[in-house]
């Protein structure tokens, strides 16, 4: 009986896949909340000790919040990244994860976003209320949460691309910010000119077309290269 | 320098599922095998048997597409494999020697995802497979509280829940207990009985019809 039964009679859509995989990690995210608060409570140490080693002065603050702010919340995002693939290399789900018949493109992308609703987004929620503390000008508040909320995802499908070529490597260290980092810069630049340059009258619209361009582009790319890195990883 | 040259009697094409033919790989400067050819037909079990670092692994690896540090061909229903990936792994469920079970969730919530990946299963089959295998009254409990053998039967349980018709199995007797060790013996016969192929690593005897075996090292 030599008849290989055309793929999808029993098995599983490549979107049923994405959905099982989005939430197994949103569950286990919630069975471990440490993972997920500590980059979070991260983010608002990183936040806090500016006033305190800069400048509690609101003009000084006034003028470094925006950029205060993306770089926690890079950092935050850095040091939440290396539980993306980690627990899955050391325990074998990765290898199940490479063998399915589907897309590793798109499983790669739902783990992605998962990462992101449980470490970027609640920054981006609670990053007016350390805009107030930094004394952000009034009229900012907007064009912040709007680049951080297009520029997080990014910082995500950036690091995952790092993550994904150091799982392997024993010990990772720094390995994974100097990877990651330079890939940041450009994001970090668009984000916090915006801010800057719409207190100056610019409009909003053009940043945030820049940001949506780059989230554009690392949906489509990012997750190929992970995917590449993580055959490479496992290898 | 671990060096060998294997040949197991050719089977009839057209009836094998599986074959490799003149594989050879190196790793670290040492020849783990060259010159390696092997089938595996429906209905059949093939044994890698081999000291420890002869390659069991990285063999198993090989076939499942996780390696690819290899010179050789392999093919699938007397096709290249390269060129029917999907088909392949849609048949195709491997489990290694880390098992793929996440220790915070539960052993249900694993299965989901793990079985979810390439097939469609409910969780009233996932529910009878894991009391099946000895594990009822644990579907609920995270899996860090269980034992390795436990572990090892939450991963094992995937055997009665996939459609795939060719299981690799890297070393699945290690954890288990003898009651657990008959168990998945008879799985092995049943599967090879309908049709299906199993390529196993293990040091214990197998007593399972159909068993053909592949020294290494």
């Amino acid at each position: 009986m030599v008849d290989p039964t055309p793929a999808g009679s029993a098995g599983s859509s490549t979107a049923s896949a994405f959905r099982a995989t989005l939430k197994r990690d949103l569950l286990i995210a919630y069975k471990r909340k440490h993972d997920v608060v500590n980059p979070f409570m991260f983010f608002l140490i990183v936040a806090t000790l500016f006033p305190i080693g800069v400048s509690p002065e609101p003009e000084r603050l006034a003028q470094i919040a925006a950029g205060v702010l993306w770089i926690a919340a890079l950092l935050a995002s850095l040091l939440a990244m290396d539980n993306l693939y980690r627990a899955d290399y050391e325990d074998g789900s990765l290898e199940q994860l490479l063998l399915s018949p589907h897309s590793l493109y798109f499983l790669v992308l739902a783990k992605n976003i998962g990462h992101w609703l449980v470490s970027g987004l609640p920054v981006v929620l609670v990053s007016p209320l350390i805009a107030y503390m930094l004394n952000l000008p009034a009229g900012s508040y907007l064009t912040l949460f709007l680049t951080l909320l297009l520029g997080t995802p990014v910082l995500s499908l950036l690091g995952s691309i790092g993550v994904a070529l150091t799982v392997g490597l024993g010990s990772r260290g720094l390995i994974l910010a100097v990877i990651t980092l330079p890939m940041s810069v450009p994001v970090l630049i668009a984000g916090t000119m915006a801010v800057e340059q719409t207190q100056n009258g610019a409009s909003l619209a053009g940043y945030l077309a820049i940001l949506g361009a780059m989230l554009l582009a690392a949906i489509t790319l990012a997750p190929l290269a992970s995917a590449a890195a993580l055959r490479i990883s496992v290898n | 320098m671990t060096m060998q040259d294997t040949h197991l009697t050719a089977i009839e094409p057209g009836t094998a599922m599986l074959a490799a033919n003149e594989l050879f790989c190196e790793r670290d400067d040492r020849i783990l095998f060259q010159r390696l050819s092997f089938a595996v037909a429906e209905g059949q079990v093939l044994q890698v048997r081999g000291s420890n670092g002869s390659g069991k692994t990285t063999l198993l690896r090989i076939v499942c597409g996780l390696n690819d540090s290899y010179e050789g061909d392999l093919t699938w229903y007397g096709a290249p494999l390269a060129e029917q990936v999907e088909h392949f792994r849609h048949e195709l469920l491997y489990i290694g020697h880390r098992v793929g079970v996440n220790k915070v969730l539960t052993p249900l919530e694993n299965l989901r995802w793990t079985c979810g990946l390439s097939a469609r299963v409910d969780d009233d089959a996932i529910l009878q497979a894991l009391a099946a295998m000895g594990l009822r009254g644990f579907e609920y409990s995270q899996c860090f509280t269980l034992s390795a053998g436990q572990q090892q039967r939450v991963s094992l349980a995937r055997l009665l829940l996939s459609p795939a018709r060719l299981w690799i199995l890297d070393e699945p007797f290690t954890t288990l207990d003898k009651h657990g060790v008959a168990q998945l013996e008879f799985l092995l016969a049943e599967h090879a009985a309908k049709g299906g192929a199993v390529l196993v690593t293990t040091h214990h005897e197998l007593h399972v019809p159909e068993l053909e075996e592949l020294e290494l090292g």
